[in-house]
């Protein structure tokens, strides 16, 4: 620390003896704010490029396939003949998934955030906050396997008629790995509640239960919700998992013990075959890649305005 | 009035004292249930992989290359592909995200194109994996006719977690007391100098335990890199980063996709040698931000 000190205070030391900049120190100031500005505009650079391509190649789709037909027919069979282009069957496919998956973690993982910023003694949520991080840094390929090899088996127990691939069970651990995120999320919130509005509650003679339930959570409500909807969109975007235990049919129903495809699932069967580059079957993993693009930034948006807008503001 | 009160309030809460706290208690309790969930299901994963995967665990599964016999496959192509192209990863998101962070925390004036950048920071962090592979394909693969190598894979795989790089080392940088950049100021240090040589190495453990962390996750993400057509099978490790290569996650996807229990067992064992580098890799970075703590 102090050698650093030093040193800056020799190198100013040495040249010439002005307050002012010397010439030099004023061009290299000027030229590393401008290189450190290059670096931000990388992260500009990757959302235009993302838009671009997107944008481009779904183009050359829409020219062949029309909109329309892509958002309202129910059939999904570009890779085989007759083509049908309708993406309906992919994105009920990802919705089913991600709808089972919040079934599974809005509810455990909104417990475990008030468990951990409620109740927890300290010694306590320094061994489950780690062991949460943990699951949430499990690879996703790794909870692909999961679900194939040990919750599809536990499934198939219970009701044998079940495919081998099936919603449910890919529904079952993209809940699990978004459990972490909604805890993690909602137990923030829950914590930047004032503790005044709870020692309020307590001194007008409510229980700790309902001091938690009627007056903490709704207060944190704007931050918990935010935390729900960033998990779906995170449940919709998973890929591997869904594609290893969700299977690849694309089909429009309400099912879960049925193989169905998401979004993702598809974009990677596509990627994975020999579909040659520059074909309209190539172009329908731009388009469906689009669509995933456009839901799940809508709801990052409307996850950060629900935040924004519904905040309970204390002083 | 006091009456219409008691009435009014008896409707919300039981005035029963003993149901009110036993409600309580079972409340604490399933709530207690939901957080065990987490831990009993990352145990009840850890064992299933393992009991499935350690009997295959062995040096010769780490040296030899992938063959259509389950008894003789092996990650050797998969383990040097995964550090090579984490390596380069690393090389590329390092200096952009550090010097990203550097510009927002240091330089940044309050205006329309800072908080572009910041909300588009973001934005880019809930972005689906796949769409930085659609992106990496037609960029890097297509466009740069970089083709399906190891430098095709790093870029993209750069751009996914520049994001995590750039807002961890904002708050590392962000977590410098402002006395010592006024010190440097003080004895004549230019901006850049008093960022060069006080700032920066007092925020760079920070800076190191974020970029771990960053790459970890890179280490585990497969579905960018089956986009930019990462293969599934192959026989030989990269010499160049313009190589062809494939990497752990997508070795272990592409056997647990096979329907023989043969390649099951050889998929986790090599989630078995995954989930080490993983955890090895947290532990240095929790090591790494304690050891800071202690200085500051």
């Amino acid at each position: 620390m102090s050698q650093a000190v030093n040193e800056a205070a020799i190198s100013s030391g040495t040249g010439r003896h002005t307050l002012a900049m010397s010439r030099g120190r004023a061009w290299r100031e000027r030229g590393v704010r401008g290189a450190l500005l290059a670096c931000g505009l990388v992260s500009i650079l990757t959302t235009a490029g993302i838009v671009i391509v997107l944008a481009w190649e779904s183009f050359g789709f829409f020219i062949e396939v029309s909109p329309w037909e892509f958002l309202t027919d129910t059939k999904w069979t570009p890779l085989f003949r007759p083509q049908h282009f309708g993406v309906l069957p992919l994105v009920a496919g990802s919705f089913l998934v991600a709808v089972g998956a919040s079934f599974i973690a809005l509810p455990v993982g909104l417990a475990s955030a008030i468990f951990l910023a409620e109740y927890a003694p300290e010694r306590a949520r320094k061994i489950l906050k780690p062991i949460l991080e943990v699951l949430a840094g499990i690879p996703t390929v790794v909870y692909g396997y999961f679900a194939l090899t040990f919750i599809t088996p536990l499934i198939r127990k219970v009701f044998p008629d079940t495919s081998v691939f099936n919603a449910a069970s890919a529904a079952v651990v993209v809940g699990i790995m978004i459990v972490p995120m909604v805890a993690s999320l909602s137990e923030d919130a829950l914590r930047s509640v004032p503790r005044a509005l709870r020692e309020a509650s307590l001194g007008l003679g409510a229980t700790k239960f309902e001091t938690v339930t009627r007056v903490v959570v709704p207060a944190a409500l704007s931050g918990i919700i935010a935390s729900f909807i960033l998990a779906i969109s995170r449940a919709i975007g998973e890929t591997m998992a869904v594609t290893l235990a969700a299977g690849a049919t694309p089909k429009l129903t309400l099912n879960p013990l049925e193989s169905i495809q998401t979004m993702t699932a598809y974009i990677v069967q596509v990627s994975l075959g020999d579909t040659p580059f520059g074909s309209i079957e190539y172009r329908t993993i731009f388009a469906v890649g689009l669509l995933l693009f456009l839901i799940t930034l809508s709801l990052n948006i409307l996850s950060r305005f629900v935040l924004k807008r519904f905040r309970e503001v204390y002083e | 009035m006091a009456t219409s009160e008691a009435v009014a309030s008896s409707a919300h809460f039981d005035p029963q004292p003993n149901k009110r706290r036993l409600r309580g208690q079972i409340f604490l309790w399933s709530c207690f249930a939901a957080t065990s969930v987490g831990v009993v299901l990352l145990a009840i994963l850890l064992v299933d992989i393992m009991r499935q995967g350690m009997g295959r665990l062995s040096l010769e599964f780490l040296g030899n290359y992938p063959s259509r016999f389950p008894e003789r496959a092996g990650i050797r192509s998969a383990l040097f592909g995964t550090m090579w192209v984490v390596a380069f990863t690393g090389l590329f998101s390092f200096p952009l995200g550090v010097g990203t962070a550097i510009y927002l925390e240091e330089y940044a004036p309050r205006n329309w194109l800072t908080r572009v950048i910041e909300t588009n920071i973001a934005n880019l962090a809930g972005v689906p994996s796949i769409v930085y592979g659609v992106l990496g394909l037609a960029v890097f693969v297509r466009a740069m006719s970089m083709g399906r190598s190891v430098l095709a894979g790093a870029a993209t795989l750069a751009l996914l977690i520049l994001p995590i790089v750039i807002i961890s080392s904002q708050e590392a940088i962000r977590a410098v007391p402002p006395s010592i950049r006024e010190a440097g100021f003080g004895v004549g240090a230019t901006k850049w100098q008093a960022l060069q040589h006080l700032v920066l190495p007092i925020a760079f453990p920070g800076i190191l335990t974020g970029m771990i962390l960053a790459l970890s996750r890179a280490i585990g993400e497969t579905a960018p890199l089956i986009m930019i057509g990462a293969l599934t099978f192959i026989a030989f490790t990269p010499n160049t980063p313009l190589d062809e290569f494939t990497v752990l996650p997508i070795q272990i996807f592409n056997w647990a996709a096979r329907p023989q229990a043969g390649f099951h067992e050889l998929a986790a064992a090599g989630i078995i040698v995954l989930l080490v580098a993983l955890l090895s890799m947290n532990a240095a970075a929790i090591i790494l931000r304690n050891r800071l703590r202690k200085e500051v």
